[in-house]
């Protein structure tokens, strides 16, 4: 960090950015993260940032707060304050005003074709999210048996993916993977 | 839903500000991977401050909105109900706790995140969160063929763009998003 303003600043445009790319919910822009942390401005390794979204899924709270963990590894807390904030502020108070004018027009036809529209493309980037994350934690085929047990137990089974996650950090623990 | 059978007709509950901070504060501490269902539970269910329709039209409204979406409802909601300090109290409520422990556990894993245990736990941890994304990818997904083949090109062309060719998402997004929208209005 040898220039933490410079470092704030990046983080700052960065997220107000992806902010407003992160349409039907903040995992979808996931991939343009992992892009910029990874690829452009080699903040972490993609093994990395693959941890932090496993702590970030696995830890209470928005989903969005990986982005509170990015900024902590690239600039401490002050990055996280100003990773989390950026993320929020810019794209929410654009949602919030459009809500206000937005709620006279909802059964409008622009307004059912702009949600209609949007739905799969969000579902795309779900998709690419976790292929980008499965990709990045597959070291070997005991780590692919836990990725597909977890997608059984959470898809098909109304036990808690808690007890997955849980399992699986036992069994890495214990040296297994 | 079966409570609902013997339950009185629904009668709504109006919030205090200190009830909008300590009710989305709940939701987010129980929020394990992801808050949707929780704030379901906990605002229609438990606290009873919105009927089941009220919040899924919300929501819906907040899911395609740019932003977090839980963070918009939460601005939202608490604005409608008692104005900048309702809204100041459930987004707080909502990302102020969550924060803080993420920040704790930031600073665990520069710490320890290297140790061969830390390493392994946390290989096994990545593994399983990944299968989880996965559910949520394809329960997202599931409804899509119904509505078209056309929505199921749509999202196999950004998934391989993004996912597989990991392409900048901005161009992506400025290719399909107006096609996919043109699309829906001619249908509409």
């Amino acid at each position: 960090m040898k220039d933490s303003s410079g470092t704030l600043l990046t983080l700052a445009l960065q997220f107000s950015l992806l902010s407003f790319l992160a349409i039907g919910g903040a995992i979808t822009a996931l991939p343009e993260m992992h892009r910029q942390a990874v690829d452009v401005y080699h903040w972490m390794t993609s093994t990395q940032f693959t941890q932090l979204v496993a702590i970030a899924q696995a830890a209470p709270g928005p989903n969005v707060l990986i982005v509170t963990l990015i900024g902590q590894q690239v600039a401490g807390i002050p990055g996280a304050l100003v990773a989390t904030v950026c993320m929020c502020g810019p794209a929410c108070a654009v949602a919030f005003q459009t809500v206000r004018a937005f709620h006279q027009f909802k059964q409008s036809r622009w307004a059912i074709a702009l949600q209609a529209g949007l739905i799969p493309v969000s579902v795309g980037l779900v998709g690419a999210t976790a292929l980008i994350v499965a990709r990045s934690a597959d070291q070997g085929w005991r780590t692919l048996l836990i990725t597909a047990a977890t997608f059984a137990i959470t898809h098909w089974t109304r036990i808690s993916p808690l007890w997955a996650l849980g399992a699986a950090t036992l069994i890495g623990l214990s040296g297994l993977v | 839903m079966t409570e609902h059978v013997l339950a009185p007709p629904p009668t709504i509950v109006v919030p205090t500000t200190a009830d909008l901070f300590l009710g989305f504060f709940k939701i987010a501490i129980s929020g394990f991977g992801g808050v949707l269902a929780w704030a379901r539970r906990i605002i229609v269910q438990e606290r009873k401050w919105m009927t089941a329709d009220e919040f899924n039209e919300l929501f819906a409204l907040c899911q395609f909105l740019p932003g977090p979406n839980i963070v918009n409802f939460s601005l939202i909601y608490g604005s409608r109900i008692r104005g900048p300090a309702g809204a100041a109290a459930a987004v707080l409520g909502l990302m102020g706790p969550p924060t803080a422990l993420m920040i704790v556990l930031g600073s665990l894993y520069s710490r320890y995140g290297a140790l061969p245990q830390s390493r392994g736990a946390l290989t096994g941890l990545a593994a399983a969160a990944a299968g989880l994304l996965i559910s949520t990818a394809v329960s997202m997904a599931e409804p899509l063929p119904r509505k078209g083949i056309g929505n199921v090109l749509i999202a196999a062309v950004a998934f391989v763009a993004v996912g597989v060719l990991q392409w900048p998402l901005l161009g992506v997004l400025a290719v399909l998003v107006p096609l996919s929208i043109a699309r829906a209005w001619r249908r509409s």
